[in-house]
């Protein structure tokens, strides 16, 4: 708009050779990064699909479609992965929801910085402590072992559930904000219109509260079941080797039994299922709720 | 003979949030299909009266009776009244079409989908947008948005449509067209409409009957012309159209003259017979305005007032210019004495 000015065109004109030039230099190190950390990996992996094993580990050159062929033997990881990351993405934002909802609506303004900072606190320690903590608290001498002074036979750690605990604990303060964001730009007076046409406040909660607050909620989900996919420390301490993912088949090949050519295939398949699940998920959300453009107004 | 039952009415409500009193000791009837306006310059407990009816708040004491039935602490989703946003707060993820159903697919029994689809149609018609079903709020302008709203709030038949200064956010033109559009609306639906503005213009030009209200209080109820005549106290007159306050017989009273009721002439000799008041004075500012012409006059005597002449008046003599040295004066029907509040 501000450009449309006359005044401000003649400006725009004189000098447009050299915002070009400042955009290239501030694009340029994104770029690179993009270029030669993710690109050229990329295709690395590609290359490395097709290959074979050397005979001392490693990578040599062929082309052989076997290494997809034998994805079936790592069934076990593309299932959990494919089961828990899901499972554990929806009761990531199952628990975040109330509470993104509780901090943009019912908190009073003077607590809200509080206590999404308390939201946030547990970045503040490595992960790979508070993993640690999870696996005293759901091990043998945690909740479980309490339980058993009462009669009760529970095992926790090393099963799905501890692994959709850590996942739930551990992901909550990324789900959290994108959903208290969009709930916070909601329009209260959506609300009273609603009440005002007779929607009781569960049914005004359920037509417009949350699909106003969808895109929220895709974008929290997005960045946990990215992130849950990849992960291999969540499932190396709180599966214990059991419930085992992905990301740990892959260190397992490309760090242990070094048969790189089978890793690079596993990750393509990873990869190829990743790419696929978001474009399906994000056509779904886009197609329900039109937010992009609905938040404009 | 019964006098019309009214359909709101608030019994001594007050509203106070902490300290401060935002509606106090309130009586307002709403008569059944009535044009009625609550006046008021912002911070006048007007908008939290409608908020009241709407259920949106509750009182502090007093109680709020809907069609005689006492709906005071009722939730605002089981009151038969709707309301029109001061920026429509259309929902942005539903079409124009579902939006306009929305409280029609609350209801229990929810009605049959056919049933839906008529009473949408004819509501996008009453307010002209017929065709816009399947377009989303924010592709449509202002004005439109508006009819949206109405028709949104209209489909129900609400007892009372309460109007929360629909109008303000759109432009001048626009406005006039929605005033004459409204009241038309009204007429035709015949349901009670309760509008809340600020603007005396827009409630004096719609409404069969307005409502001035200054901190908290009703000042003065009564149709245009009444508030416009006899209005009850300076605050009113002032409110309420353009007016000169002069110094009163006493500290508590003033004396009010209508610009318009003022007649100017080339000079005292010029004026008619028959005047009350009658002064030399001297032209300090003119504004051409069409069909006739404001002009800011000053007297040795009384300061400077303002005089609203028509056209006609100033046929002969044709338009003053500023300096000039010419006379005004007013019959004594034109003054009023009125309380210095």
């Amino acid at each position: 708009m501000r450009g449309s000015r006359p005044g401000m065109m003649n400006l725009s004109m004189a000098s447009t050779s050299r915002p070009k030039l400042v955009t290239t230099l501030l694009l340029l190190p994104a770029g690179l990064f993009f270029v030669f950390l993710l690109l050229v990996p990329l295709a690395v992996v590609l290359i490395f699909s097709f290959g074979e094993r050397a005979p001392a580990g490693g990578y040599m050159p062929a082309f052989t479609l076997q290494n997809y062929m034998d994805l079936p033997a790592r069934g076990k990881a593309f299932f959990n992965t494919l089961t828990l990351a899901p499972l554990g993405t929806l009761l990531t934002a199952l628990f975040a929801f109330p509470m993104a909802y509780f901090l943009a609506v019912k908190v009073s303004p003077k607590w809200r910085v509080t206590l999404l900072i308390l939201v946030m606190a547990p970045f503040w320690t490595s992960q790979l402590l508070r993993y640690y903590a999870w696996m005293m608290i759901l091990g043998n001498k945690g909740i479980p072992g309490w339980l058993a002074m009462v009669g009760l036979d529970v095992r926790i750690i090393n099963t799905p559930w501890a692994v959709l605990i850590g996942a739930v604990y551990g992901f909550l303060p990324l789900m959290v904000p994108p959903i208290y964001v969009s709930l916070e730009k909601l329009d209260k007076r959506l609300l009273e219109a609603s009440a005002d046409l007779g929607a009781t406040p569960a049914r005004t909660f359920w037509q417009v509260t949350l699909p106003l607050a969808l895109p929220g909620v895709a974008t929290g989900s997005m960045l946990v079941f990215i992130l849950l996919m990849g992960d291999y420390i969540l499932p190396q301490f709180l599966g214990g080797g059991k419930v085992f993912f992905i990301g740990n088949a892959l260190v397992d090949l490309f760090l242990q039994s070094r048969n790189w050519p089978f890793g690079a295939a596993v990750s393509v398949a990873l990869v190829a299922i990743m790419f696929v699940t978001i474009y399906v998920y994000m056509r779904f959300v886009l197609s329900k709720t039109d937010t992009r453009r609905a938040a404009l107004v | 003979m019964n006098a019309p039952p009214n359909v709101i009415e608030f019994r001594k409500v007050t509203k106070r949030f902490g300290d401060v009193a935002a509606v106090a000791d309130n009586d307002l009837a709403v008569k059944a299909g009535e044009f009625l306006s609550i006046l008021g310059p912002s911070g006048c407990g007007k908008t939290t009266s409608l908020r009241m009816m709407a259920g949106f708040e509750q009182p502090t004491e007093g109680e709020v009776f809907i069609r005689g039935e006492n709906v005071t602490g009722v939730p605002a989703y089981r009151r038969p009244v709707n309301m029109v946003f001061q920026h429509y707060a259309l929902f942005p993820h539903l079409s124009v079409a579902d939006n306009v159903s929305y409280g029609l697919r609350q209801r229990n029994p929810k009605p049959s989908k056919a049933q839906i689809d008529r009473a949408v149609d004819e509501a996008l018609a009453m307010v002209r947008l017929s065709g816009y079903g399947k377009r989303r709020s924010y592709e449509l302008s202002g004005g439109q948005q508006q009819r949206v709203a109405l028709a949104r709030a209209l489909i129900n038949r609400p007892a009372v449509l309460l109007l929360d200064e629909p109008l303000a956010a759109l432009d001048r033109k626009l406005r006039r067209d929605m005033q004459i559009e409204l009241q038309n609306l009204q007429r035709d639906v015949g349901i009670t409409f309760l509008l809340v503005t600020h603007d005396q213009e827009e409630a004096l030009s719609m409404s069969d009957r307005v409502c001035v209200m200054r901190e908290g209080r009703i000042v003065q109820t009564g149709s245009p012309r009444e508030l416009y005549d006899q209005p009850v106290n300076r605050y009113v007159a002032d409110f309420v159209g353009k007016t000169n306050f002069f110094a009163g017989p006493s500290q508590a009273e003033v004396l009010s003259v209508r610009p318009e009721q003022i007649e100017i002439a080339a000079s005292l000799t010029h004026l008619p017979e028959g005047l009350a008041a009658r002064l030399p004075v001297k032209v300090l500012n003119r504004i051409f305005l069409g069909e006739h012409t404001e002009y800011v006059v000053a007297s040795e005597q009384l300061g400077a007032f303002m005089v609203m002449a028509p056209r006609k008046s100033e046929r002969d003599a044709g338009i003053y210019d500023i300096g000039d040295m010419i006379a005004a004066g007013w019959r004594a029907e034109a003054e009023r004495i009125l309380p210095n509040n």
